[in-house]
């Protein structure tokens, strides 16, 4: 583990403890990381990202060598509570969703059990994560969150 | 049938169609066999179109896939029929599986990246849950009378006999696609895109799509266009400015299957023109404004690879215990949404949602099906996704971008 890493994951731990939230320490950033992690997805990513502030979270925007435009929330607590994509091919949600990348994986393979044939949508609704996707000829679209780490009065179907 | 009432099928008339769809019991009643379409004049460009059980391999009922078989050839010598693949409106490009290819005796050619003939170009096809992995591979191909040579497919590479590992990208797009997941034997993509991807992955390395690899590893390539899995179809020597689906009516109750056409070409031969269907032009990348229940769902699109119709309705009531994806109301819902053309001409579209846990589990063809996002939590749902019950009695035009179709210019879609 890099020292980097091993300072996101401290932050990570000292920021999610009082909501029983701490991550493996192999995971760099992710839905339900910290502030930090955001840079570090920029990094893994090689986005280009612009931040805005609003009253209970920065909405930190990131536009991929791919064009893929992926947003993640950070709200005041320090966790990041969402995240979205648009564009031309999916972001890596693995590094994304992070240690929700299991549960992605785990939906998808759910849904492969249901009566889907191809599987334009995925839905999955979670106690703790919620995730929708779509994929339809060259455009990719999706959205995941944790309900727990939601400001309060944020809609989080509004967010882009 | 007359003659006469044979061409007013041909020509797409809604009414008439509804009419003339169906060689068996469409009356309703609980005991219904296969039902048939009737396209008027066959020909070189006119292909059987099967909505019925998947293929052995499956271990799983889906309904509402429509099948047609694909002859491809390794050289004129070396051919192979591959069937149950899977007619799909919503992507574009021949794609097979390995295993299926295999056993059917045939290995296709696989294609070099242009940019480095030491190694071959792959694709990963991302799915809304996953992707679909395999190297691309050039191949003659024939569909009814219709050929094309040196057509760019994808081998979907379902039994890992492909060298190179699936790329770490690929594999972040979630989890594997294949036969027991797909429900078919490949894909067969007619959408009004021409190339899967287009100018982005042509001009792009990092397109998230195609790669270049060696024996043992991948890194992300651009793909020029002529290289990228393409819609068969516009590789045709004539019929080749899009496609025209057509399904037989069928009975609230479902069939077993459903038997209908699939041709080649739109205004091409005497047996394909547009009729009095309307035009439904899209934007460029294949979508549409749907307004449904006062919203304007901006992204919406017609996929007969989509098992039912997929929208957003609080109103609706999700199945429970099985068939979770889908709607469950207690009386069938009749409702009706108004597609709009780029041109501004609305297209009213009635349609109906049934309980599909209540409807026969042997019956392949379900007309009243449809789905929505799991729950009433809409996140990404400015779309109307018109799945295959949408193609249940209509004749339904996918015209391809930038070509000229009975009079009109792709991409544009017809019913």
């Amino acid at each position: 583990m890099t020292q980097t890493n091993r300072g996101t994951v401290l932050a990570c731990c000292l920021a999610g403890a009082w909501m029983g939230l701490c991550l493996p320490a192999t995971v760099l950033a992710h839905l339900g990381g910290d502030a930090a992690s955001v840079h570090n997805d920029r990094a893994a990513l090689s986005g280009q990202l612009r931040t805005s502030s609003m009253l209970q979270y920065d909405a930190h925007e990131m536009t991929l060598p791919s064009g893929t435009v992926v947003h993640e929330y950070v709200a005041r607590s320090g966790a990041v509570f969402a995240i979205s994509w648009q564009g031309p091919s999916p972001p890596d949600l693995s590094q994304l969703l992070g240690a929700y990348f299991p549960r992605f994986t785990d939906a998808a393979s759910a849904a492969a059990q249901g009566q889907h044939g191809l599987r334009r949508q995925l839905s999955s609704v979670q106690a703790d994560f919620v995730v929708q996707s779509v994929a339809h000829l060259r455009t990719f679209r999706g959205k995941a969150y944790v309900p727990s780490l939601v400001p309060d009065g944020v809609a989080v179907e509004q967010l882009p | 049938m007359s003659l006469r009432r044979l061409r007013w099928c041909a020509v797409g008339v809604l009414v008439a169609l509804a009419a003339c769809g169906g060689g068996s019991d469409t009356t309703g009643s609980t005991t219904v066999s296969n039902v048939t379409s009737v396209f008027a004049a066959g020909g070189p460009n006119v292909v059987t179109m099967t909505v019925t059980s998947g293929p052995p391999a499956s271990t799983q009922n889906v309904i509402n896939i429509p099948y047609v078989s694909v002859t491809v050839c390794s050289s004129s010598t070396s051919c192979a029929t591959i069937d149950h693949v899977l007619v799909d409106t919503g992507s574009s490009g021949l794609r097979l599986l390995h295993s299926a290819l295999q056993a059917s005796g045939i290995t296709l050619t696989q294609q070099t990246d242009p940019a480095n003939q030491l190694d071959t170009l792959a694709e990963c096809l991302p799915f809304a849950g996953g992707y679909s992995w395999g190297v691309t591979a050039s191949a003659d191909i024939r569909i009814g009378g219709e050929s094309a040579s040196n057509v760019p497919v994808q081998v979907i590479d379902d039994d890992g006999s492909y060298a190179p590992a699936v790329p770490k990208s690929c594999k972040a797009y979630g989890v594997n696609e294949t036969v027991s997941s797909l429900d078919a034997n490949g894909l067969l993509g007619v959408s009004v895109l021409a190339q899967d991807c287009g100018i982005h992955c042509a001009s792009l390395a990092n397109n998230g799509r195609y790669f270049s690899c060696s024996a043992s590893a991948c890194a992300p390539a651009a793909a020029p266009l002529q290289n990228q899995v393409v819609n068969p179809a516009t590789l045709f020597a004539t019929d080749n400015n899009g496609v025209i689906l057509q399904l037989p009516a069928i009975p609230a109750a479902g069939a077993p299957s459903a038997t209908g056409y699939l041709v080649f070409g739109i205004g091409t031969q005497n047996n394909n023109g547009l009729g009095t269907a309307t035009v439904l032009a899209s934007d460029n990348n294949g979508e549409f404004v749907t307004s449904f229940n006062g919203q304007m769902l901006s992204g919406s699109f017609i996929d007969s690879g989509s098992n039912g119709l997929y929208f957003t309705d609080s109103g609706l009531p999700m199945c429970q215990g099985s068939a979770t994806q889908f709607y469950c109301p207690a009386t069938t819902q009749d409702l009706s949404a108004t597609n709009q053309s780029q041109t501004g001409v609305l297209l009213p579209t009635s349609f109906s949602v049934a309980n599909v846990q209540a409807l026969s589990k042997s019956n392949f063809a379900l007309d009243d099906v449809a789905g929505g996002l799991g729950s009433n939590v809409n996140l990404t749902g400015n779309y109307f996704d018109w799945g295959l019950p949408f193609f249940y009695g209509r004749t339904v035009y996918v015209a391809i971008e930038g070509m000229t179709a009975g009079g009109s210019m792709g991409p544009y879609y017809a019913y």
